[in-house]
């Protein structure tokens, strides 16, 4: 590739969108290198999509003002964007009395940095009327109002086609695999091809330390810290609030939490692990977040579980400050070279702050940020069969016939959907990316009804055969071929013979 | 928007909404079916193998023979149907709504509503295995619907999980395929599929039937690389120590059929414990004039038996068009129908005391297979007012008992009365006997 980017953004979960689309309003060239078959499948995917009041960090953290800052900056990002995103508030849970010291040692220290509303609520009647669903044995909560649930994929895409409307470039299946530099240029030499540009951003997540390596930085190193989840059908449990416990040491603890889409979910636990692509489940992990949910909502319904995934924390340790766990985000001795790395929780309420930081880097670094002209900052909401009023429904499908077709019963998704999001820009190449851009597959059935006909809907669109279309990229074909092929095959040799 | 009147919505085109839809054309009632579908025909269409019609035709069909033959009625009749629509929601009041393609928005004001929407799978999270997500995990019927409708193999060898009928069947239709099944894994100590098929689907191939086992872990990142199997005690939980990895890159999970009721739940009508909506004799829901059969009801072993009771509910539906509709006939009460040992559900749920001259059919499952039992109906004094003996059951047939309760002995002045399956008396004193 021969144009050289102003800034070539590594990473296209959330951290590497929402710094390409806080970037593209200025007047320079932005490309994002995905290594996966789709945005937003790392990190970005398997985490409990709450995003934080800021109580939580520690003062000794950078990630407690970003945090803070970004919960602020969601409410205009949502206005901008048209994410699914409220504001329904948290409450951490207090089941002792002497836990409330705690909470209310929380109250105020988040009250003096700046978070509006929080209060300690001991009053069980007005508790449990707020959330009827929580334990009976809570003495007390810290009911944070500014928290709020987000779909973490969707508040992804919705960056990344808001950054390419304005013309950042994303590529993807690009693995990065060596970064060299002449001239003040960067030479990023990935699996099939080979970019050039004059400032790169690594916000590789799990894989940060690896591309900060490439470049001789060897200061920080990330580990891999799963965690996992079980989600509830949507006609199961209704919450109002996201569920805290008390934290722990190493994580906020088993939250219960309802989802932006209705649903409701118990997780995460917090292992430790060495493989970072191990995303499997565990049957004692599985146990382990029942049995923590268990304490805040006694009646899970258990039999009502339509999903159980995993995620991975990147878990940073700095050997500068020696912390463990806190972001690094670092304008490098490597001129030109950005870290945005470690960002662990709460990196996805911190985003827009992070991206605010990165741009003051830019800054500093002599790149001139001008703003364009014709910047949009808005991206249409996705039209939705389920918003429409029956007169409006009966409209569209008289303008798009595609309305009047339903591909997924449980979420009431039809074909026009999922047309919508295969040419979106950045647009779903895989099932998998079409499940998280418009929900067929999400539901009770989990694509029970709707696979053989996104596959082929997908294999239509790209001009493929249904064998090529993938879940997630390579080696995640569903078909393996035509029936009675073997049988051709068994015909043709013994024609031979 | 468009607006239709009939007297019966049907929704659902599979064997039980084409069997109701006959009965009540027959009785020149105007109806109109809803399928969701490309054809009429629903799940049947892609179970190819044979096993169909012995009851309803006493002839061996295949699943696409049998529905052809309601098919063809309905065309004969001149039945109207609409295509590729989908029911988006039903009301109190018998409004349907639906839309499609073509028509866009459809509202149609019937008198009566049929539900035969039928079942859906049950899936990995419902029975939530451990492992990583990758692809080459199908349920039984989408892979089924893959090789006999697409044309497509979703994989080359293979381990099912669960000795459900589709499982079996499947098991067998792989195996002609060319592909292997290495294994049908069920976490019962017996198979929970028809005898028939574990006979004809994997004895006859040599498939290794592994019982009392399940799988506990999923390999592989991208693709299915294998599974990890494991024994079970009596309570299900699995023996540690006892872990079998057995190397496939498909996993068919075939763990059970849940009532397909969004709609019915959606319109108000009440569900019962096994998925299907509460119905009374006449198998009509909470919601009066709207009724339920087939799989949607309850999950049938054999489609014979489906188009049976869609024809008992296509009756009971034009009864009462011609009798209570419009008509405000005040109910004598109702009779419930409590499952009791070693009944999984019954079906009805409740019978209404003004039926007590019909007769009333009885479906239900058992929990677990017994021989030489006793099936009994008490009233709340524990008076036995019905029995009547069986040779044995087993929870993989549904059991169907016909009875008339104004032609018994006792008669029901309770409100409630409890189906039991016990061990038969005379057993138990043959076995003192031998002591």
């Amino acid at each position: 590739m021969t144009t050289i980017f102003d800034v070539l953004i590594i990473g296209g979960g959330v951290t590497g969108c929402c710094i390409a689309r806080t970037l593209s309003k200025y007047a320079i060239n932005i490309a994002v290198l995905e290594k996966d078959a789709d945005i937003a499948s790392g990190t970005t995917k398997g985490n409990s999509g709450v995003v934080h009041a800021g109580y939580a960090s520690s003062r000794e953290y950078v990630r407690r003002n970003l945090c803070i800052r970004g919960n602020k900056l969601y409410t205009q990002a949502n206005e901008e964007l048209n994410f699914p995103f409220i504001r329904n508030g948290s409450f951490v849970v207090a089941l002792e009395d002497k836990q409330i010291k705690y909470l209310e040692g929380e109250r105020k220290r988040g009250i003096e940095d700046g978070i509006s509303g929080l209060e300690l609520i001991l009053d069980k009647e007005k508790i449990r009327y707020m959330e009827p669903n929580l334990t009976d044995d809570v003495v007390g909560v810290l009911h944070a109002p500014t928290a709020g649930i987000v779909s973490p994929y969707e508040l992804t895409f919705a960056l990344a086609e808001n950054a390419a409307m304005n013309g950042v470039s994303f590529f993807r299946n690009e693995k990065v695999k060596r970064i060299s530099r002449q001239n003040y240029v960067f030479k990023v030499k990935t699996s099939s091809n080979e970019f050039k540009a004059h400032n790169i951003i690594n916000a590789a997540g799990l894989y940060a330390a690896k591309i900060s390596k490439m470049v001789g930085l060897d200061y920080f190193d990330i580990m891999p810290r799963k965690g996992e989840y079980i989600l509830f059908d949507r006609n199961a449990l209704h919450l109002n609030k996201i569920l805290f416990p008390i934290p722990t040491k190493v994580s906020k603890g088993i939250l219960v939490c309802p989802t932006i889409h209705g649903n409701t979910f118990v997780g995460p636990n917090a292992q430790n692990i060495t493989d970072k692509k191990d995303i499997a489940t565990t049957e004692a992990g599985l146990k382990e977040i029942l049995d923590g949910g268990r304490m805040l909502v006694p009646n899970l319904p258990t039999r009502a579980s339509i999903r159980n995934f995993a995620g991975l924390r990147a878990v940073p340790y700095n050997s500068i400050s020696d912390k463990i766990g806190d972001f690094i985000i670092d304008n490098t001795d490597v001129y030109g070279f950005i870290n945005v790395a470690g960002i662990l929780s709460p990196g996805l309420t911190s985003c827009f702050a992070i991206a605010e930081k990165v741009e003051e880097f830019l800054k500093l670094l002599g790149l001139e940020l001008k703003i364009k002209e014709d910047y949009n900052p808005i991206r249409p909401k996705p039209q939705r069969f389920k918003d429409f009023s029956k007169a409006e429904l009966d409209e569209k499908i008289k303008e798009d016939p595609t309305w009047g077709r339903i591909i997924c019963r449980c979420e009431t998704i039809p074909e026009k959907e999922i047309l919508d999001a295969i040419h979106a820009p950045v647009g779903a190449r895989t099932v998998d990316g079409i499940k998280f851009r418009c929900r067929p597959g999400m539901g009770r059935c989990q694509g029970g009804f709707c696979r053989p006909r996104v596959i082929e809907i997908l294999s239509r669109e790209l001009y493929i055969p249904p064998e090529e279309v993938t879940k997630r990229g390579e080696y995640t074909s569903f078909l393996v071929g035509k029936t009675k092929d073997r049988f051709m095959e068994i015909t043709e040799r013994e024609e031979l013979e | 928007m468009k607006s239709y009147k009939s007297d019966v919505v049907i929704i659902g085109s599979g064997a039980a909404g084409l069997a109701s839809a006959i009965e009540i054309k027959k009785e020149d009632l105007s109806v109109l079916i809803i399928e969701r579908d490309k054809e009429l025909g629903g799940i049947t269409l892609q179970c190819i193998h044979n096993g169909f019609g012995l009851k309803e035709f006493q002839e061996e069909l295949t699943g696409p023979e049998y529905i052809q033959r309601f098919i063809n009625q309905v065309l004969d009749l001149k039945i109207p149907y609409l295509l590729d629509t989908m029911v988006i929601e039903i009301t109190k009041d018998k409004l349907v709504y639906a839309v499609n393609n073509e028509e866009g928005l459809i509202e149609i004001q019937a008198k009566a509503i049929i539900l035969a929407m039928g079942c859906r799978e049950r899936t990995r999270g419902a029975i939530n295995i451990p492992g990583f997500r990758p692809a080459g995990i199908y349920t039984a019927g989408q892979a089924q619907r893959f090789v006999n409708i697409e044309g497509y193999l979703p994989g080359n060898s293979y381990v099912i999980l669960g000795s459900g009928d589709i499982g079996m069947i499947m098991a067998r239709r792989l195996t002609w395929e060319g592909c292997e099944v290495k294994a049908v894994v069920e976490i019962l100590p017996y198979v929970s599929g028809l005898l028939r098929n574990q006979v004809q689907c994997l004895e006859d191939y040599d498939i290794p039937l592994i019982t009392s086992y399940t799988v506990t872990k999923i390999h592989g990142k991208d693709r299915v690389q294998g599974v990890t199997i494991s024994k079970v005690d009596r309570n299900f939980d699995r023996i540690i120590g006892s872990e079998k990895f057995i190397e496939c890159d498909t996993l068919l999970l075939s763990v059970g059929l849940i009532p397909e009721n969004e709609l019915t739940l959606n319109a108000g009508a009440d569900l019962s414990k096994n998925g299907g909506p509460i119905v009374d004799n006449n198998l009509e829901t909470t919601i009066e004039g709207v009724f339920a059969c087939g799989n949607v009801l309850q999950v049938h072993d054999l489609v014979d038996l489906v188009s049976a009771e869609a024809q008992r509910a296509g009756k009971n539906a034009i009864e009462y068009i011609n009798t209570r509709y419009g008509n405000d006939i005040p109910s004598q009460g109702k009779i419930k129908c409590i499952a009791g040992d070693n009944v999984n559900y019954i079906k009805p749920d409740f019978i209404n005391r003004e039926d007590l001259s019909k007769d009333v059919i009885f479906t239900f499952r058992v929990n677990f297979p017994d021989r030489r039992v006793q099936i009994q109906i008490k009233d709340e004094e524990n008076n036995v007012i019905y029995k009547r003996k069986k040779v044995y059951v087993i929870p993989s047939e549904m059991v169907e008992l016909k009875i008339n309760f104004d032609k018994l002995e006792n008669k029901i002045e309770s409100d409630s009365i409890v189906i039991e399956v016990i061990p038969r008396p005379e057993v138990l004193i043959e076995e003192d006997e031998v002591l």
